[in-house]
């Protein structure tokens, strides 16, 4: 009796675990649903960009179809509204590449060095408080930063604009200044007394350090006075945009300066290298593939922003004299597309309406490229490591 | 199993709170007020004024330029179109064909004021001096009587009837210089200009305040009077666009012209234009 209740039993569990035909084949068709949803799902992004690219290239053929290339690339009068009228964007191009140039000349050497100062020099318990801090800079939102730059920093630039730009020219030459003369003393005590005479050494650095002085007060004095006539510039626009592409290019290149690890450094100095040395000659190459994702990064963020730029760029469609000065206003092709848009009216399907597409297409296919080259690189250096 | 039927409940609870809400909204008439940054703050004070005395009725007012103005009327999205520009033939010619009618209305009066930064000794140009500064032909205010310093000419963007009514009162179709920078509102003109000491811009009348100075223009002051008696040079005509004329009756037709009665002239003058009924001289 007992026997029989056993087999019995093991029979049910036997027909659970044991699927029929009919309930294998429901579960294959589970499956197969859960895996094309979940397809669907990860291409829907891939989707939207072609969508992206599809919609606006339709509106832009249309612009160079009825204007040509030449005068789009090549022109730079700027006069959408007029009966005549003008779409040569070539200085709005230029504004574009200067202000974002502008941003990164500004953002990437501070950005590269405060990770390394957060990643590798600060204490961690200064490091917990410091990053997230630079990080919240990324939560502010733009318009907030373009209200900061059109109330706040404009009028400073007019007002104090030389002993602003000095202060800033001062900050970056001086530690540069110190390291120069404190290398070339050495180096000229080196080549005129073979021998290490304090003396010497010491007559000679201060002579350096007196010129250096002398240089950098004849510098201050040439930058303090100029005179900012208008504070919406490209100077403006890049100092805030570099302010906005910092949290980005600090906490991605100091994620990749971590990940090196340990092991690296702790193997550096045991062969007897300083800390600068192990910072430079092997973190660095050894993170630079992320530090140069990190860079790229912030470019995106600065040729894609709009509200600050239109806020705070002068939007002046005119190349600066000479084409790299900071300190006139200059017009973006962000800016451009978001403030012409509103009277680009696509009911009478004017050229004034597809040529801000065909702007929009070459900033697609700017991101496209940078995005292009900068997957090249990150491989390249993956490759070499 | 019970979890589910609780999430069913809520989401049909939710379906028909949303069935409804249209029918709550319809109950009371809504009026969309779409375009000038100008004309903006009368529609802005009207509706005020209107939706305290008639409680059903809903007046949304949108700023977003003469140009969104009268794309939105063209397409139907708005019922009264507001504009400092009369419509240009194109878009009157879209709404024709799309099979709308629109209709204009006065409601008041806007000069065009020139204003400066305090501390600029420049008390008052021609017209002719504004043209040469805006087409770069005049660069240094010490050419026009001032001091030694970089004109910084200050625009509006192209999508606004300020800009539009400048270039066709001032500008006499000739270029407006590639150096000057343009800026997206009236107050925007307004805030750059009090802060840049070498800046020249233009606003609508009501923009002018104490922290700027309005230039007369040819020896004529901008105020309430000389603007509405013409004699200043830079004025214009403000316009709200309705689909056909307002059938009597009507909240719209109502609305549309409380810029006739005397608290709508009123509320025009408060705001600091110039009523198109001069009911007190």
């Amino acid at each position: 009796m007992a026997e029989h209740e056993n087999i019995k039993q093991t029979a049910n569990i036997g027909s659970r675990l044991l699927m029929g035909a009919r309930e294998r084949r429901l579960r294959l068709i589970g499956s197969r649903i859960g895996h094309t949803v979940l397809i669907a799902i990860a291409s829907s992004s891939l989707v939207a960009l072609l969508f992206i690219f599809y919609f606006i290239i339709r509106d832009a053929v249309p612009f160079f179809r009825a204007e040509g290339f030449r005068e789009f690339f090549l022109s730079t009068g700027w006069y959408p509204s007029r009966e005549n009228p003008e779409f040569g964007a070539l200085a709005i191009f230029l504004g574009s590449a200067l202000v974002t140039l502008g941003a990164v000349a500004f953002s990437v050497p501070v950005g590269v060095m405060a990770s390394l100062c957060l990643s590798d020099i600060l204490p961690f318990s200064i490091r917990q408080v410091v990053k997230p801090v630079i990080e919240m800079l990324a939560a502010i939102p733009s318009v907030v930063y373009g209200f900061f730059a059109l109330i706040v920093f404009a009028p400073a630039l007019q007002q104090k604009g030389g002993s602003i730009l000095a202060a800033g020219a001062m900050i970056v030459l001086v530690p540069l200044a110190a390291i120069a003369v404190i290398v070339a003393g050495d180096l000229i005590c080196n080549y005129i007394a073979k021998k290490n005479d304090r003396a010497v050494r010491a007559a000679v650095t201060a002579g350096l350090a007196l010129s250096a002085v002398f240089i950098l007060y004849r510098i201050y004095g040439v930058i303090d006075g100029l005179r900012i006539e208008s504070g919406t510039n490209a100077l403006n626009a890049s100092v805030i945009l570099g302010i906005m592409a910092l949290p980005t290019i600090v906490s991605v290149s100091e994620d990749a300066l971590n990940s090196a690890g340990r092991e690296l450094r702790e193997g550096s100095y045991a062969l007897g290298a300083t800390r600068a040395e192990t910072l430079v000659k092997v973190v660095m190459p050894a993170a630079k593939s992320g530090i140069v994702a990190a860079v790229i990064l912030g470019v995106m963020r600065a040729i894609g922003e709009t509200m600050v730029v239109w806020m705070a760029s002068g939007n002046a469609a005119r190349i600066p004299s000479p084409w790299f000065n900071l300190l006139e206003p200059v017009r973006t092709l962000t800016a451009t597309i978001a403030g012409d848009m509103g009277e680009a009216d696509h009911v009478t399907g004017s050229a004034r309406y597809h040529v801000l597409f065909a702007m929009a297409a070459s900033l697609l296919a700017i991101a496209f490229i940078s995005n292009l080259i900068s997957e090249i690189m990150v491989r390249k250096s993956r490759k070499g490591a | 199993m019970r979890s589910f039927i609780k999430f069913t409940a809520i989401i049909a609870a939710l379906a028909m709170w949303a069935a409804l809400m249209p029918g709550v909204a319809a109950a009371g008439e809504t009026i969309v007020i779409d375009g000038s940054t100008t004309v903006g703050p009368i529609a802005k004070a009207m509706a005020e004024y209107y939706m305290s005395l008639h409680n059903d009725v809903n007046i949304t007012v949108s700023e977003s330029g003469s140009g969104n103005g009268a794309k939105s009327i063209v397409n139907g999205t708005c019922d009264i179109a507001d504009m400092s520009r009369f419509m240009k033939p194109s878009e009157f010619s879209a709404a024709v064909e799309k099979g709308r009618m629109p209709v204009a209305h006065v409601v008041a009066v806007d000069g065009i004021a020139m204003i400066v930064h305090p501390s600029n000794p420049v008390k008052g140009l021609t017209v002719e001096q504004v043209r040469g500064i805006y087409t770069g032909s005049i660069n240094n205010w010490k050419e026009i009587g001032g001091p030694d310093v970089a004109i910084v000419r200050i625009t509006r963007d192209t999508n606004s009837g300020t800009y539009e009514t400048f270039e066709s009162l001032v500008m006499n179709k000739e270029k407006i210089h590639d150096s000057a920078e343009y800026v997206g509102s009236n107050g925007a003109i307004r805030q750059r200009v009090q802060s840049t000491p070498a800046a020249i811009g233009y606003v609508g009348l009501g923009f002018v305040d104490r922290s700027v100075n309005a230039l007369e223009i040819d020896g004529i002051v901008p105020d309430r009077n000389t603007v509405s008696s013409g004699k200043y040079p830079i004025a214009r005509p403000l316009f709200m666009f309705t689909n056909g004329y307002p059938e009597l009756g009507s909240h719209l037709h109502a609305f549309i012209t409380l810029y006739l009665t005397p608290r709508g002239q009123e509320i025009i003058e408060e705001i600091g234009f110039i009523p198109v009924t001069n009911y007190q001289k």
